[in-house]
């Protein structure tokens, strides 16, 4: 690369960081906790099967916030989140809080079972399929996990592993609990003053 | 006898298998063919013996081996990868590596060409999510002399 070029290139590279990282201070928030209530639609409803075989529709927890939580046995990066999981059910679950677990393994509950023992969960399991998976996108990355508003909206989407604190950060503006409302955490770890429920994922 | 004629590649999104070695041998030998695969830059498979009980191990079998009688298949060491999701390093494939897979050509089989197909089952991840368990198709083209 040239000497000019060099420069330029530097240039532009400061420039986008700027616009990156020093704006976040004020309204550009990158990959806030949750959207903008405008900005959510419908979650998908589905009939699925829970261990004992009783039929679950997501429906059922409307007026909740629910985090949805598509997971395998063999996903490592699941096994991460599901003790978060497991936590924030047991702190938020008597303030309309919870947790729905969708295992995506071919085998089973025969699979599920014992792995969902080992690790303790506490928050109810359904069994999934490809059908449910379409409706959500596809869902081939695990983790892939949804915030759903009390309305039945997706507020927001982590696709992967996502950080705790993204987590809790979205369950508490979603519940009301933020000790100072509008302020999410973004992804590059700073806090940005946003508009209340603000967001830009 | 080995005859090594590279075959086209197949790919099933994060593993791609390319060359199998044809196999060419006379009635009762053994012969050995290599499988080149290789994995996507950037994700890692299970290797045969994974780390973990929950995890998918890469295996390969043959759904037909025609004149051939199907040996064992050889998998090569694999690295132990740490990753930001797992306690302890994770034994993986990643990058390209060969599978070494061994027949015997059936004391009665005819002279002539043939394919043997296997499944070689996957799973793949990434540092930050997981994929679901593929099959990919594997054929090894022979010739009993």
């Amino acid at each position: 690369m040239s000497f000019p070029r060099l420069i330029a290139a530097a240039i532009t590279a400061l420039a986008l960081g700027y616009l990156s990282t020093g704006c976040s201070t004020t309204t550009s928030v990158r990959a806030a906790s949750v959207k903008p209530d405008g900005e959510r639609k419908t979650a998908p409803d589905f009939t699925l099967k829970d261990p004992d075989g009783k039929v679950v529709h997501l429906s059922d927890y409307k007026g909740k916030v629910v985090v949805l939580d598509f997971w395998a046995t063999w996903c490592g990066p699941c096994k991460i989140e599901i003790p978060w999981f497991t936590e924030m059910e047991r702190k938020n679950k008597d303030k309309g809080f919870e947790v729905l677990g969708v295992a995506m393994d071919d085998e089973g509950w025969e699979a599920v079972k014992p792995f969902a023992q080992q690790l303790g969960i506490n928050y109810r399991l359904v069994m999934g399929n490809d059908q449910t998976a379409q409706m959500y996108g596809g869902v081939d990355a695990l983790p892939t996990t949804f915030l759903i508003d009390r309305a039945g909206k997706i507020a927001a989407v982590h696709v992967g592993l996502a950080s705790k604190k993204d987590f809790e950060d979205g369950i508490d503006a979603l519940l009301g609990n933020n000790a100072a409302p509008g302020i999410v955490r973004d992804d590059t770890g700073g806090r940005a003053a946003v508009p209340a429920a603000g967001g830009s994922k | 006898m080995l005859l090594c004629l590279p075959l086209a590649a197949q790919n099933s999104g994060y593993l791609t298998v390319g060359q199998v070695q044809k196999v060419a041998g006379k009635r009762g030998a053994a012969v050995e063919t290599k499988i080149a695969l290789a994995v996507r830059p950037g994700y890692h498979v299970n290797s045969n013996t994974p780390s973990d009980e929950y995890l998918i191990p890469l295996k390969l079998t043959w759904k037909t081996t025609g004149a051939l009688e199907a040996g064992a298949v050889s998998y090569p060491k694999p690295t132990l990868e740490k990753y930001e999701f797992a306690e302890k390093p994770l034994s993986v494939y990643t990058g390209s590596f060969e599978l070494t897979a061994n027949f015997k050509v059936a004391a009665n089989a005819p002279a002539g060409p043939g394919a043997a197909v296997g499944q070689l089952r996957y799973q793949a991840c990434s540092d930050r999510a997981c994929y679901p368990p593929k099959t990919i198709e594997v054929t090894v083209p022979y010739t009993v002399q």
